[in-house]
């Protein structure tokens, strides 16, 4: 049964669906990245991909264009992050408490909306695939690189750019600085409400652009709790990535691959059962977490809101 | 989360009137805003607020449906309490749920001929294990490793949802449902020597007491043993707790223990008192009803006290059972409760920032006083 797994059309299956399937991970985690190195965390990124995912599907549903959808799933999430942003930076919430009621308000008002408006499972022509040409007809690369939807070579394109801005601009040492040393940045006339400000937004928009990457783009379809803990994984997968882009593809494709494993496991009637595939990615996570020498490098005025003249 | 102690600091020392009134006008807040979402939907609030308010409270029937909605958000808004007052953010209610109710199912099915008297105690004690031992990983991790607690309590409720499926499809799937070909993921039923005794000729079932009794032991650990005093002593200041000589990293371990325990046991008392079986939908809140969460909602809304958990649990134990109501009667569906409650949430923790304001202006103020006492009257 198991060399059933092994032939190279099956793992050709499982390579092309793991780097299709890490898209909605890696447009999550770069935005949760970029959040929290300038120290904000959000733990409602589930609740923004649900909506993000909802207003995609609902407006390509209505239309029959992706690119409305996009735009529309673009626009929620820059509201909900703009939210996010009164809650955590103004407000001075506690972030690991506001952070779940995001999440719970978009789990309910993306399935209330959706029995609203829908009320059943429809699909929709979302985002095909486009073949680049001549690297897509390479033989074997070009079917499992080159034939995806604009939204998951976008995804992977983000990475280099994410990389770009954290390392090579002045915006990314002022994000680093808002999460490393938020007094010291503040005292060289960085405003770091205006930082975080942007930060969340924008991670709120990358929140909902992976949610509506599954709706109109992967799977096509919308219901209720489309998401099923993804958007929980990308805050993990932030931490897997020690807090690098690059790190946060690797975690991504980790995932996304033994997913798509254990997809192919029950599509082969393979009898292994695939619930500890999928544990294993989360035990990983932990045992990643608890290495001492992997630690030190978490912002460290993550969750801590800014307030002048505490030091 | 060194911010956490200065926060809940400042919700200790702040006026008791406010106490009760933040939370009440979240509720008005997160009420008027359904009103709006509901008219914009074309239903009349009005119609819809009175089919929720019949649906929770309007019969003996429908109260004990409150009551019995309420009981696992009790007992997991009480461990959260604990959790959060030794300085613990405990987002795992969910896996700790799970594993607790995992535990009752597993002995129970294991042991179908001991009698009541044996087998209720041992189902309850085993959940409250359970739930001990999946708090515990994330109370060591964040005292020897210093391991974000958030992130743990996340990733082991996945693993306790990839458990509970594994379970369910496989070892403790119904023989009933294997022979029959239909591999519906749950289990036999429980034999009734394992049910929860019912409390009146409803379907309230002894849980309900038992979480009341929960909650108040929780308060007399919390508040009349030298244990409870440490334990929010470290969640106040874990750099005061240590110079004063307690184990910091000891009382926050014990603290997620205790949190983790009681979430268990509201897995275990949701089993024998309600469901009599085990399910899975693949997903979490399948069979939890996201209480894990919803748990941490009424935690909050009872100041995070385990006394103020009761009303508050049962507020929500009634927002559940009436937006059900609400969806039978107008057509709602009831996940608008759930994004209400979310909005709640958010409404709770961003008013927290007046509170803070103004208890900081009264230690000015009573600062100023104690000030202008000291010095000699201007001539």
């Amino acid at each position: 049964m198991i060399q059933d797994l092994l032939t190279p059309a099956v793992l050709l299956g499982v390579a092309y669906s793991g780097i299709r399937l890490a898209t909605p991970y890696l447009y999550a985690t770069l935005g949760e990245t970029i959040g929290q190195l300038s120290g904000v965390l959000n733990l409602g990124v589930e609740g923004m991909m649900l909506m993000g995912a909802y207003a995609g599907f609902y407006l390509t549903f209505r239309t029959g264009n992706p690119w409305i959808g996009l735009l529309a799933a673009v626009i929620v999430g820059a509201l909900l992050g703009l939210a996010n942003a009164v809650i955590t930076v103004t407000l001075k919430a506690e972030q690991g408490i506001s952070g779940i009621g995001m999440f719970l308000f978009g789990l309910g008002m993306s399935e209330l909306l959706f029995r609203m408006s829908l009320g059943s499972v429809e699909t929709v022509r979302g985002f095909a695939a486009l073949r680049i040409p001549w690297l897509g007809n390479l033989p074997v690369i070009g079917d499992l690189f080159f034939n995806h939807s604009l939204l998951v070579y976008a995804a992977y394109l983000l990475v280099p750019v994410v990389w770009f801005i954290l390392n090579r601009t002045t915006w990314g040492v002022r994000i680093k600085a808002a999460g490393q040393n938020p007094a010291a940045a503040d005292a060289l006339g960085v405003s770091i409400a205006r930082v975080r400000y942007v930060t969340v937004t924008l991670g709120g928009v990358l929140a909902s652009i992976a949610g509506a990457s599954l709706s109109i783009a992967l799977l096509n379809v919308f219901q209720q709790n489309l998401t099923s803990g993804m958007g929980f994984i990308a805050v993990a997968l932030v931490y897997f990535g020690g807090w690098s882009p690059w790190g946060a593809l690797a975690g991504s494709l980790l995932f996304s691959t033994v997913n798509a494993l254990q997809n192919w496991i029950q599509v082969l009637g393979i009898p292994i059962a695939p619930d500890f595939a999928l544990m294993l990615p989360y035990v990983l996570t932990i045992l990643m977490l608890a290495i001492p020498f992997r630690k030190a490098r978490q912002p460290a005025a993550l969750t801590k809101p800014f307030e002048r003249g505490e030091g | 989360m060194a911010g956490i102690g200065e926060r809940l600091r400042s919700r200790i020392l702040s006026p008791s009137w406010l106490a009760i009134l933040t939370p009440l006008a979240a509720v008005a807040a997160a009420l008027a805003v359904g009103a709006l979402m509901l008219t914009l939907l074309g239903v009349s609030p009005a119609a819809a607020y009175a089919a929720m308010f019949d649906g929770a409270l309007g019969s003996v029937n429908s109260l004990a449906d409150t009551l019995v909605k309420a009981t696992p958000l009790l007992l997991v808004a009480v461990g959260i309490c604990i959790a959060f007052r030794g300085g613990m953010l405990n987002i795992g209610g969910e896996g700790q749920l799970i594993l607790g109710a995992l535990a009752a199912t597993t002995v129970i099915l294991a042991l179908p001929d001991l009698p009541s008297w044996a087998l209720i105690p041992l189902g309850l004690v085993l959940g409250f294990a359970a739930g001990a031992l999946w708090g515990a990983v994330p109370g060591v991790l964040k005292a020897r490793l210093q391991v974000n607690e958030i992130l743990t309590t996340i990733m082991m409720n996945a693993i306790a949802v990839q458990m509970l499926n594994y379970l369910l499809r496989g070892p403790l799937m119904d023989p009933a449902q294997v022979q029959a070909g239909s591999f519906i993921p749950q289990t036999a039923r429980f034999t009734s020597a394992a049910d929860l005794p019912r409390l009146v000729p409803t379907r309230l079932h002894a849980g309900f007491l038992l979480a009341i009794v929960v909650a108040v032991l929780a308060w007399i650990l919390l508040w009349r043993t030298t244990i409870g005093f440490r334990i929010r002593a470290v969640g106040l200041n874990p750099f005061a707790s240590r110079r004063a000589g307690i184990r910091v990293s000891r009382y926050g371990v014990l603290a997620m223990i205790l949190s983790g325990a009681l979430c268990g046991l509201a897995g275990a008392v949701q089993v024998m008192g309600v469901n009599h079986r085990m399910f899975t939908d693949g997903s979490s809140a399948g069979f939890t009803g996201s209480a894990g969460f919803n748990g941490i909602v009424a935690a909050l809304f009872g100041q995070l006290h385990p006394l103020g958990a009761i009303p508050a649990s049962i507020f929500f134990g009634g927002l559940i059972v009436g937006a059900n109501a609400m969806q039978r009667a107008v057509q709602i569906p009831s996940a608008m409760i759930t994004a209400l409650n979310g909005l709640l949430v958010i409404f709770v923790v961003s008013s927290d920032i007046w509170r803070r304001r103004l208890v900081q202006r009264q230690q000015k103020a009573e600062a100023a006083k104690a000030l202008a006492g000291a010095e000699p009257a201007p001539t």
